[in-house]
């Protein structure tokens, strides 16, 4: 097992490479996300805005 | 096929159908990459010469790879956009930039940390391939400056358009770059002469997280043109109908 | 055919000609803004060698990098006024307006700036490459990179330019947007006289960089007009 992590003794350089891949997507996703949140949110603001001014 | 395009490219039509796309090519995609995770770092033997250093080619080569077509799809949406006038397509454009500027930063990251135990360096400076992926950084950043700077959309729509395209013709350089001047970085691994130039169980990892990461990519991208849609069309009345159906329809 | 009996057009030779001769004329009376580049580019290469004492087996080895790094950045200088003054006066718009096919009028302009900017450079080169102690036959092979590499940089620096012009902070954006196309440029030009200084072959470095330059020549004038045409609307 611990042979496994270690990597042959590149453990540091496989797990960091791996890790800032698979951060990067979960950034990229949230970062969708919350975009789009935001976006439906300041919409329906302004809309409900418009709406009871009539 | 032409109505169904039309219907595609129709804003709230492709707002739905995105909608139930992404989750798809989502969960293809995490699995493929699951699948080529694993055995790609358990499963594959280690290489003869790196040891298991190698494995970062699992993550590294998709990144890279995408960087590429990232820049491609965004080049090639922005023209669209700009030759046929498509407001989608220029969202479409704007949305692959930032998406393929992390690609490539992850790219540059990934190869940078694996350099370091094989070439003894973090990074080299006479290397065109790693000067050429840099480059396509920064003609990332030169696109999303340009956007930022230009306040109307229709214009930064189409001014960053034409950045794109004159950049387009960065990217074939870097995947000869390799053969037309000396390099510390390996050949091409996978489209040469003489076919791959891994085989087996070493194989199938990578296709499984080219082909996951790219399925990724496109859902990630699509959520993003999502948003972008609705931002764009915020003020038509589709978008008031879908996110405020209580409203009454006073024309 | 038309029926009106109006005057015959200008030929394309005449509207080139027309417009490169505009912007010489201009270059000619404000001699500062042919003159501040050069100035510029003078003073950085001249820079190095003050900053590292006189050892020459280290100058000798960055002279090539510096001196073309320091006409980079001399062109990436003065291709910000390359459409602004026309923008703020309108002559832009007359341009815009010309019968002339627009990327004619965008690529005269790309020349005439090469013409001020680029061939002052390269006759200036051998003055600012003398502290670097480099050989005749590296400076005959930088003179002749650099006059390669500026008319490049002129014709991309149009792009970015018309890309840019009226903006605000346009000239840091500008730089940004012109660099990363021109670092192939400054990789082989700078390698290539390294080489020739070394004694080997500069020809294959000298190939890119007119390769390079047909290519910007064929294309840059085109994405200029699309550029100009975008940001005037």
């Amino acid at each position: 097992m611990i042979e496994t992590l270690s990597m042959g003794g590149y453990g540091a350089y496989v797990w960091t490479a791996y890790a800032a891949t698979f951060v990067v997507l979960a950034v990229c996703a949230v970062q969708a996300r919350r975009r789009h949140r935001r976006i439906v949110r300041e919409i329906r603001i302004r809309l409900k805005a418009a709406e009871t001014a009539k | 096929m032409w109505t169904l395009l039309h219907k595609l490219a129709s804003p709230p039509h492709f707002y739905a159908l995105a909608a139930r796309l992404t989750p798809w090519l989502g969960a293809a995609g995490l699995a493929a990459i699951l699948y080529g995770t694993f055995a790609g770092l358990f499963l594959a033997p280690a290489d003869y010469q790196q040891g298991d250093a190698f494995r970062i080619i699992y993550v590294h080569v998709p990144a890279a790879y995408l960087s590429m077509l990232g820049y491609v799809v965004m080049a090639v949406a922005a023209g669209i956009g700009l030759i046929w006038r498509m407001k989608l397509a220029h969202a479409v454009a704007a949305s692959a930039a930032p998406l393929g500027a992390w690609f490539t930063f992850l790219a540059l990251l990934t190869g940078s940390i694996w350099g370091r135990p094989m070439w003894g360096t973090w990074w080299e400076w006479g290397d065109p391939r790693l000067t050429s992926e840099l480059i396509l950084l920064f003609l990332y950043f030169g696109y999303l400056a340009l956007r930022a700077a230009i306040d109307e959309t229709a214009r930064a729509d189409r001014a960053s358009a034409v950045l794109a395209l004159v950049g387009l013709v960065n990217v074939p350089i870097i995947h000869f770059s390799v053969e037309w001047w000396s390099s510390l970085h390996q050949g091409p691994t996978l489209i040469r002469e003489g076919g791959p130039a891994i085989t087996g169980s070493m194989l199938w990892p990578l296709l499984a997280n080219l082909g996951g990461f790219s399925l990724v990519f496109a859902a990630l991208l699509i959520d993003r043109v999502r948003g972008e849609v609705l931002l764009r069309e915020r003020r038509a009345r589709w978008v008031r109908r879908l996110m405020y159906p209580e409203a009454s329809e006073t024309p | 055919m038309s029926t009106a009996a109006g005057p015959p057009l200008p030929s394309l030779t005449h509207g080139f000609l027309a417009v490169a001769r505009r912007d010489l004329v201009l270059g000619w009376r404000r001699p500062g803004d042919v003159l501040n580049p050069l100035f510029f580019y003078v003073i950085v290469a001249t820079l190095f060698p003050l900053a590292l004492g006189a050892d020459a087996a280290a100058l000798a080895l960055i002279g090539p990098g510096v001196l073309w790094v320091a006409a980079l950045l001399a062109t990436l200088l003065s291709l910000n006024s390359l459409f602004l003054a026309d923008h703020e006066d309108g002559s832009l718009e007359q341009l815009l307006l010309s019968a002339q096919p627009l990327p004619l009028l965008a690529l005269a302009k790309a020349g005439a700036h090469w013409l001020l900017g680029g061939v002052p450079l390269v006759l200036v080169a051998p003055v600012a490459a003398y502290s670097y102690g480099l050989s005749a036959g590296a400076i005959r092979v930088l003179m002749l990179t650099l006059a390669l590499g500026t008319a490049s940089l002129s014709l991309l620096g149009s792009v970015g330019a018309a890309l840019t012009v009226g903006l605000n902070r346009a000239t840091a954006l500008l730089g940004l947007l012109v660099l990363p196309l021109a670092i192939p440029i400054l990789i082989f030009g700078a390698r290539t006289v390294s080489l020739a200084a070394a004694g080997d072959a500069a020809a294959g470095g000298i190939y890119f960089l007119a390769a390079y330059c047909v290519l910007a020549l064929v294309l840059a004038p085109f994405a200029a007009a699309a550029a100009l045409r975008i940001a005037a609307e």
